[in-house]
């Protein structure tokens, strides 16, 4: 039990990011159950409270939708899936673009980096 | 839920609580944080019904705090007071002589979950088993409040662990208020909704703990060591 958290970011946000890569990588389908709100506080070692507003914010997402009586579902819309991947990727790009900026290489440079990077891999 | 209105509390010539006041709501829970000799354990004893105000009123469930309280607070002493000869079960016997709240089917629930021996004599647990089960005798009864006064102390990280997953299992969040004072607040942190920083008898401060995060972009550890100055070191 216990996840680590970061201690400069509130933990739902942590949590909401957690769950976001498990859905866009398919450890989460589309439609399956979230575990329940106390069965998730005890999985992450925090409060009921913050899985709860967690999971209010990801339904605000509509990334999650919650039936009555039933939990919480990931939701069965592709968009919205297709969407909350792109958007991780424009994420992961701007953090990669930047930490290259900070270390002051311009955008063809960055380029000709991760090309011959990707190349390298190949090999 | 716990009210407390001008509280001043005074041992001798020295004022452990200068003109607190506060209110607590039911369902969340709240640590009290500061150095120790701070006053939070005093806190904690005055809404259990342990000590009374020299000044001032303090509130528990709509009730005016006395010594009939335990019957709606469950508390946690940071003493480690037994009778020697009791096993598990005599303790608990006790309680179900002394609270009518006590529930039979979390107390075997609880029983597995921390792999307890209900035969086993006190004297013979071990430190961490002997917090496990003044842990099981606190989280066994559907008391309104529940008060831990320092439950992690001098414990090692997997009795913490078990403490910190206990109360995540079977603290009943709908209709149960918990107060922990820590001063050790890096494991706990995940656990509080608020933290109440105490200092020299005083509230320094009070704040969500996602709060402090997201508007300080500190662990509640960080701002308490930056509130307090030097002396919030552990």
């Amino acid at each position: 039990m216990g996840e680590k958290f970061h201690s400069s970011k509130p933990i739902y946000l942590q949590i909401i990011d957690k769950i976001h890569y498990q859905i866009v990588r398919g450890e989460l389908r589309k439609g399956e159950k979230l575990p329940s709100v106390r069965e998730m506080a005890i999985q992450m070692g925090v409060n009921p409270n913050t899985i709860q507003r967690t999971y209010t914010e990801l339904e605000r997402m509509n990334v999650v939708e919650t039936r009555r009586g039933q939990g919480t579902f990931v939701t069965e819309n592709q968009m919205v899936i297709a969407d909350l991947t792109s958007q991780l990727q424009h994420s992961m790009i701007e953090q990669f673009v930047w930490n290259m900026k900070e270390l002051g290489l311009q955008a063809h440079e960055i380029k000709r980096a991760l090309e011959t990077y990707l190349e390298e891999e190949k090999k | 839920m716990i009210t407390l209105q001008n509280v001043s509390r005074k041992f001798g010539r020295n004022d452990a609580l200068c003109d607190v006041s506060f209110s607590l709501e039911m369902g969340k829970i709240y640590g009290i944080v500061g150095p120790n000799g701070s006053g939070k354990s005093t806190t904690l004893r005055l809404i259990a019904g342990l000590l009374f105000p020299s000044k001032g009123e303090v509130m528990v469930n709509g009730q005016k705090v006395n010594r009939k309280i335990a019957k709606h607070v469950a508390y946690l002493s940071d003493l480690d007071t037994f009778y020697r000869g009791f096993t598990v079960q005599d303790m608990f016997d006790f309680h179900v002589s002394q609270f009518d709240d006590f529930d039979h089917e979390k107390v075997d629930k609880l029983l597995s979950f921390l792999n307890l021996d209900r035969y086993k004599k006190l004297h013979q647990l071990s430190k961490g088993n002997r917090a496990r089960v003044k842990l099981l005798l606190v989280l066994s009864r559907n008391a309104p409040v529940v008060l831990l006064d320092e439950p992690f102390s001098g414990l090692d990280p997997m009795v913490r662990d078990t403490i910190v997953e206990g109360l995540l299992r079977f603290i009943d969040y709908e209709n149960q208020t918990v107060v922990i004072t820590t001063h050790e607040v890096g494991e706990m942190e995940m656990l509080l909704d608020e933290v109440l920083l105490i200092n020299e008898g005083k509230i320094l401060s009070r704040q969500s703990v996602e709060v402090i995060r997201e508007r300080e972009g500190m662990s509640v550890k960080e701002w308490m060591k930056t509130l307090c100055g030097s002396e919030g070191r552990e």
